[in-house]
């Protein structure tokens, strides 16, 4: 790496030409000069202010007295912390203070170092005199006549040794007029490619397999391009595209040599780029004449490069020297590097940041054969950039958290892969025999692995904001993720299988009706004022919701999600629905082989369907709320309304004015009997299968595919196949048909007749005691008049089924309950919903699983927030 | 809801005096507002020979609703846990208790101006409750409460539906009480036992009601034998206003989006009544008399609570004479840290923080950190280890933080040891990986030490019915032969060693009552060369460790003859 400028130590008196200073991007800018020497005016012509931290400003912030010499501890301990906060961020960072005193520059030098950022020195060398007049100009600043003299002394001092204490850049600025002169030039780092956007092919560890690589160059479509010897030189992709090597090309296989020339003419070319391996490393090292343990399969290569001119020794040797150990591509979205590299070395610059991308990081621990345990760092990996990386041979190549280890083993008889980006496109060609024996069989999986897909706390805990690509950010309260906390980790389902909870849904405008608490209308206006032509009217089943993942089969489960099985029905919260285990196979074997029967597998091209249902009966769930507080409620009624009314009948009887009193309390015992019927009709026993009944409402995702973004008619086309084929099986095997068709209309809400055959509908419906319909735009998602996103659906309640919800008698107090406010509800049904589209977005793309948990989790701990639970 | 009072009379003693001693005229109807509706007053009959005077409450919802909200600390209306669907304009429960207080005040009293000497006398009284909720025993506690104070009581159980004859009983009953009392003593009797019976946890009691309790109990609650269950049942109701706090409300929120009572998710640590006697020195009488009652009479099971406290204790009542099972768990954990040195600990589920204060005992141990996923449990832990009141040193020792063991957490890492104190039963069978994996494969403590029941030995709990689970939150029990396999594979997958040991009476047959593995981490490699040969270590280990742990099974404390022996009854 350069170390300096040229112009370093040059004197320039005289010359009118502007010193030019380079500066890295991404690097921690210390200014030295004594008092007065003009660094705060330097820093506010070059630089942010933002950018600028000052040790006075500082002193300012911890004692209100930017002089006060004795806050100076303080000060500093505050300016290191937002240095190192602004570093972490990898923001270009000047300090203003007079660092004329080694301790005080080795501290930043050192966060410098920590944060992996480059520290460079910018030096104002002014004389003595200068920097007393500027400060004898300033009031505020009175100091001692012995400060200038010994800061001078301390400067002349530190001059010599700074790129000793660890600067990469060292500008010396001599003199007012060069200071006046002096412009800053920004810098990229070496690592930072982003604006190269490929489209690229990276290519696994190769270890000498030239073949192999010529195979796997030919599949990508690359055109060899060969010298008269026949050997392969370059390759080129007619589409432009960008061949990427992980690095360790050379060692143990049979043609090292081979290799590396058709790599490093590629590179030459620009056909392609390359970052180090270790074993680049190691030969480097040991061709440059340096002592290495010969190992690992070093042997072959120095014995097959001997046998290369000098001439192409040297070529290797320089290319070797010339290797950046990681590189960021297309916009930051794509690191590649040898051995893998957490996202807060991404970028960065320092020897351990390329010695993790060389050699990776170890738990200190040795495996039973052997060899040292690799630190998983691709589980703590929550980065957005994609990670492409090989080192560690595995037997397949597969995706972890967005990252993804390209050693397949070709030297050990294994493959050698390649990934196209961005496609994320495997293509991996067999090696040719086991080339060198490996010391352990390959690991049946990548760092991490199977077992570890493991989740973090910090993926959920805690207050959190998750992006939504159509909602923004959605805020997550830390009383509420603590919440969902204890349920998901004490009751829920794996998270795995957990890829979405259901969203809540508002209910429509409170009825102006006299009489009705809800009415279909008011939903239909709702729509039609926001430009909403199309909407469907769907039969609200009234049991318990339930999401169904029904798998074609055990292995296809296994394949998406990572644990074999059927499947599973979990509830709104992420629980089993069922505890029996054989009666969920039941159910979902019915669905899995209707879903066959109906060609939706193949129709959908997937092992598995994600649904959005109502399981019923009531009862199937919420027997003990049922018996502890509905059926109990009708009990307690049943038992006292009747003997109140005998007594006030006795008391009639005497003479007694109680007409006004008996006809209150026969009101109340009929709505009493209303609320029983009620419930009652969402109540019947089952019996195995017997008497359960599921009613898909929605597809939600199939492999690669976000289905609630489809319209409802073409769910409900493809469920009532669902549905057809259960009944077809149903009657061919004598049972009980299982799924159940949901009852809709589609209404055009400008249209008057329509919307009265809709009111109709609902009335029908609910007046034979079902729930209600909800009303959903047929277009999902949908934006509003104003461009926001529009409720999903609103759900419009039967009155008798609203008895249930709000209580026996509140058909009697209408007016108190139509001052209900749905605003919060509104709000949450919407930051739901847009969290489960993302959880499905999420999972579509095949982004890691905390990704699809973050949003899943965050559906989970909104539902705690608190909102009148009867909307 | 509605009550209706009846007695019988002659000539000389006309049954309608009724109407002097209740201070209403038998030939009028009158309502009286009360703070939660409208009380009527009217008499169905009123005659020389039979008298009945009746309350209607009309209880008016919006009320109702006024008095549930602002019970959160914060007193923002939340409306999670007022339940719309309510019994409470229908059954007899504290609102008519306090309606007849408010309508029949001087009734109560024993106060009649123009007939001083009404109230005095006992008279041939028949109550009748239509619907009356009683939580626990039904008609058995029923009789218990009343049959004490001169009453002769009928009660006969609702069912909860007629249509579904297979949800059973409801829990009310219609209860008709006939007696010789005054009818003030009946009033008052009414007044205290009502709510007590009904034992409601969501409904709203103002404190003073814990005074008006006392007076009310005056004269008759001192010798009840059943002082001490009314004295919880209505204290528990006080507890009930703790149970608002605002970490509960998310948690009950979550419940009701699932159709599942708050109890049921909340279930982590027990209602407790530890604040009782701290907080309210009026009812500290009471209380004590609460507490001194053994936990066996306890007159119904608690819901996801443990079979195993209530086990645990020998049958005599005597605890004084043998250390509790969890004493004996703490006492095996704490030997096998500190086997292993340890000096900083994790307490991974530490529930309500007794191993944390045990552990804080230890000098050696220079910090511990407590996990929970549960935030009322780790209140709970925080407020009995008193970390508000500990010396800034000490309280430097000890953190309390919510975590979920099925999630990987980086401030777990780093530690001496790690405790999982009868933890790994609560997560269900499938989700144990990843326990395994938080704990073994990511924090990689050097040594962790399980707990676990031992399956087996649930046939010597008296209590506990077969097949059954000790807890209600338990989702698996093991045999020692499950629990050694589970623990060897995680051991050999992660690189530990293992070693066992029982904890409690070892019974000959089924062994004791609490399996205990010792983990510790295989010595790592500390070269990054090939090592040959380091299989070998880990056996070689686990048999010494083995053989340690059968010499300490000789002389543990479990070997109690007076445990053994009530463990064997």
């Amino acid at each position: 790496m350069t170390t300096e400028t040229p112009e370093v130590g040059t004197p320039e008196s005289g010359t009118p030409r502007a010193r030019r200073l380079p500066v890295t991007d991404v690097s921690l800018v210390v200014l030295i000069g004594s008092t007065g020497s003009g660094k705060s005016t330097f820093a506010r012509k070059h630089f942010l202010p933002t950018q600028v931290i000052s040790s006075d400003y500082c002193r300012g912030l911890v004692s209100d007295d930017e002089n006060d010499q004795s806050a100076s501890a303080d000060a500093f301990d505050v300016l290191h912390y937002i240095v190192g906060k602004r570093l972490a961020a990898g923001r270009l960072t000047v300090v203003d203070a007079t660092n004329v005193q080694q301790d005080a520059r080795r501290a930043l030098v050192a966060i410098a170092r920590e944060h992996h950022v480059l520290p460079i020195a910018i030096v104002l060398d002014v004389p003595g005199e200068v920097c007393a007049e500027r400060n004898r100009a300033r009031p505020d600043r009175q100091l001692p006549p012995h400060v200038i003299p010994r800061h001078q002394r301390d400067l002349r001092r530190s001059l010599r040794g700074l790129e000793r204490e660890g600067f990469r850049k060292v500008h010396v600025l001599r003199g007012v007029e060069e200071i006046e002169r002096a412009e800053i030039v920004p810098e990229k780092r070496y690592n930072d490619l982003r604006h190269l956007t490929g489209p690229f092919d990276i290519v696994g560890d190769i270890h000498g397999c030239r073949s192999e690589l010529e195979t796997l160059l030919g599949r990508l479509g690359y055109a060899l391009v060969r010298d008269e010897q026949g050997r392969a030189v370059d390759a080129a992709h007619p589409e432009g595209r960008t061949a990427v090597f992980v690095g360790d090309l050379v060692d143990r296989g049979p043609d090292t040599p081979g290799v590396l020339r058709l790599v490093m003419g590629m590179v030459e070319s620009g056909h392609a780029l390359c970052v180090p391996g270790n074993h680049e490393n190691k030969l480097g090292r040991w061709m440059g004449g340096r002592k290495v343990t010969v190992s690992h399969g070093l042997q072959e290569s120095i014995d097959q490069l001997s046998a290369e001119s000098d001439e192409f020794r040297a070529r290797v040797r320089e290319f070797m020297r010339g290797l950046v150990s990681h590189y960021l591509l297309d916009g930051g979205a794509l690191v590649v590097c040898h051995a893998g590299l957490p996202e807060r070395f991404h970028g960065r610059a320092s020897g351990k940041v390329r010695s993790h991308a060389l050699y990776g990081d170890t738990t200190g621990e040795t495996d039973e054969y052997g060899l040292p345990v690799r630190y998983p760092w691709a589980e703590e990996y929550r980065g957005r950039a994609l990670v492409v990386y090989g080192h560690t041979p595995v037997p397949v190549a597969s995706f972890l958290n967005n990252t993804i280890c390209l050693d397949t083993g070709c030297v050990f008889g294994g493959s050698l892969t390649a990934l196209r980006y961005p496609e994320r496109e495997i293509v991996a060609v067999p090696a040719e025999q086991e080339w060198y024996e490996p010391v352990r069989p390959l690991r049946a999986d990548a760092p991490g692995g199977r077992e570890g897909r493991p989740l973090d706390l910090a993926d959920v805990a805690g207050r959190r904001v998750v992006e939504t690509a159509r909602l923004g950010n959605v805020a997550v309260r830390e009383e509420n993720a603590a919440a969902a906390l204890e349920v998901m980790s004490r009751f829920a389902l794996d998270p795995r299988l957990l890829a979405y909870l259901p969203p809540t849904m508002a209910p429509s405008p409170t009825s102006r009706r006299e009489g009705f608490l809800e009415h279909p209308e008011e939903a239909f206006l709702a729509y039609r004022h926001d430009g909403m032509r199309q909407v469907i009217c769907e039969e609200k089943h009234m049991g318990s919701r339930a999401v169904v993942l029904a798998a074609r089969d055990d292995a296809a489960l296994d394949r998406r999600f990572g644990l074999p099985g059927p499947g599973a029905i979990w509830t709104r919260t992420g629980r089993a629905f069922l505890s029996d285990e054989q009666l969920t196979g039941a159910i979902l074997d019915r669905l899995r082989s209707a879903a066959e029967r109906a060609g939706l597998f193949e129709e959908l091209g997937t092992g598995w369907l994600l649904l959005d249902a109502e399981l019923m009966p009531w009862s199937l769930k919420a027997v003990e709320l049922l018996r502890r507080q509905y059926a109990a409620v009708g009990a307690a009624a049943g038992a006292a309304l009747p003997a109140a009314i005998d007594a006030l009948a006795a008391a009639a009887a005497r003479g007694l004015d109680v007409a006004e009193l008996t006809d209150r309390q026969q009101e109340r015992a009929a709505d009493a009997l209303a609320f029983t019927e009620a419930y009652r009709r969402y109540c019947w026993p089952t019996e195995g299968l017997d008497g359960i009944r599921l009613a898909p409402f929605q597809l939600l995702a199939a492999e690669g595919a976000n289905l609630a973004l489809r319209p409802h008619t073409e769910h409900l086309d493809l469920i009532d196949r669902l549905v057809a084929a259960d009944r077809q099986q149903a009657e061919e095997a004598g049972a009980a048909q299982v799924l159940h068709r949901t009852g809709r209309m589609l209404v055009d809400t400008e249209d008057e007749s329509s919307v009265a055959a809709a009111v109709a509908w609902w009335e029908e419906l609910t007046g034979a005691g079902g729930e209600g319909v909800v009303v959903k735009p047929v277009e999902a998602p949908h934006r509003d008049a104003t461009g926001r996103l529009g409720q999903p659906g609103l759900k419009v309640r039967g009155r008798e089924y609203l008895r249930i919800i709000y209580g026996p008698d509140y058909t009697r107090q209408l007016d108190r309950l139509k001052q209900r406010s749905l605003g919060h509800k509104r709000s949450l049904a919407l930051r739901e919903y847009a969290l489960g589209l993302e959880a499905l977005d999420r999972l579509a793309a095949g982004e890691p699983l905390w990704r699809v948990h973050e949003a899943v989790f965050a559906v989970l701990a909104l539902e705690s927030e608190p909102v009148d639970p009867r909307l | 809801m509605f009550v209706s009072i009846s007695t019988t009379g002659a000539a000389e003693h006309p049954a309608s005096d009724l109407g002097f001693l209740l201070h209403k005229h038998p030939d009028k109807v009158q309502r009286f507002p009360t703070a939660h509706g409208t009380a009527h007053v009217f008499y169905p009959e009123s005659g020389e020979r039979t008298c009945t005077a009746a309350l209607l409450l009309e209880v008016d919802p919006a009320a109702l609703l006024r008095h549930g909200r602002g019970k959160g600390r914060s007193g923002s209306p939340d409306l999670a846990l007022a339940e719309y669907v309510n019994d409470r304009p229908y059954a007899a429960s504290s609102l008519l208790a306090v309606a007849l207080r408010t309508v029949f005040r001087s009734a109560m009293k024993g106060e009649c101006t123009h007939r001083p000497e009404l109230p005095g006398r006992a008279l041939p009284l028949r109550i009748e409750l239509p619907a009356v909720p009683v939580a626990g025993d039904g008609p058995a506690l029923v009789e218990r409460l009343f049959a004490p104070l001169g009453w002769q009581v009928e009660a006969t159980p609702v069912p909860l539906d007629e249509s579904f004859p297979e949800w059973g009983d409801s829990r009310y009953v219609r209860l008709e009480l006939t007696g010789t009392l005054r009818l003030a003593d009946a009033l008052q009797h009414l007044y205290v036992l009502l709510p007590v019976l009904d034992g409601a946890k969501h409904y709203w009691v103002a404190p003073d009601e814990v005074d008006k309790l006392l007076a009310a109990g005056q004269g008759w609650l001192a010798d009840h034998p059943e002082r001490a269950l009314i004295a919880r049942r209505y204290l528990s109701r006080r507890w009930s206003l703790t149970r608002l706090a605002m970490e509960r409300l998310a948690m009950a929120r979550l419940a009701e989006a699932d159709d599942r009572e708050a109890e049921e998710l909340d279930n982590a640590v027990p209602d407790t009544p530890e604040e009782v006697t701290d907080t309210d020195p009026t009812t500290t009488a009471l209380a004590a008399d609460a507490a001194s009652t053994p936990p066996q009479a306890a007159e119904e099971p608690v819901p996801g609570g443990s079979a195993e406290a209530v086990a645990s204790e020998p049958a005599d009542g005597d605890a004084g004479r043998s250390e509790s099972l969890a004493s004996q768990r703490r006492t095996a954990i704490l030997a096998a840290l500190a086997r292993t040195g340890a000096a900083r600990v994790l307490d991974l589920g530490c529930g309500q923080g007794e191993l944390v204060g045990a552990l804080l005992k230890e000098p050696r141990v220079s910090e511990v950190l407590g996990v929970d996923v549960s935030s009322r449990a780790l209140t709970i832990a925080a407020r009995r280890l008193r970390l508000d009141r500990m010396s800034e040193r000490q309280a430097s020792r000890v953190r309390l933080v919510q975590g979920a063991l099925t999630y990987t957490d980086a401030r777990l890492k780093g530690y001496d040891a790690a405790v999982l104190c009868e933890v790994i039963e609560h997560l269900d069978l499938p989700r144990l990986p990843a326990l395994e994996y938080a704990v073994f494969g990511a924090a990689r403590p050097a040594a962790v030490v399980v707990t676990t029941p031992n399956a087996e030995y649930n046939v010597r709990w008296e209590s506990l019915p077969a097949g059954h689970l000790r807890h209600g939150d338990h989702r698996f029990e093991w045999s020692r032969a499950e629990f050694t396999a589970w623990a060897e594979q995680v051991a050999d997958g992660y690189g530990y060693t293992v070693a066992f040991e029982p904890v409690g009476p070892v019974d000959p047959e089924v062994g004791a009552p609490t399996q205990l593995a010792h983990f510790r981490l295989a010595e790592p490699a500390t070269t990054a060369e090939p090592v040959t040969g380091t299989e070998p270590v880990t056996a070689a280990a686990a048999a010494t460790a083995a053989a340690a742990a059968i010499a300490d099974r000789t002389d543990s404390p479990s070997n109690d003859p007076a445990l053994e022996g009530s463990a064997n009854r």
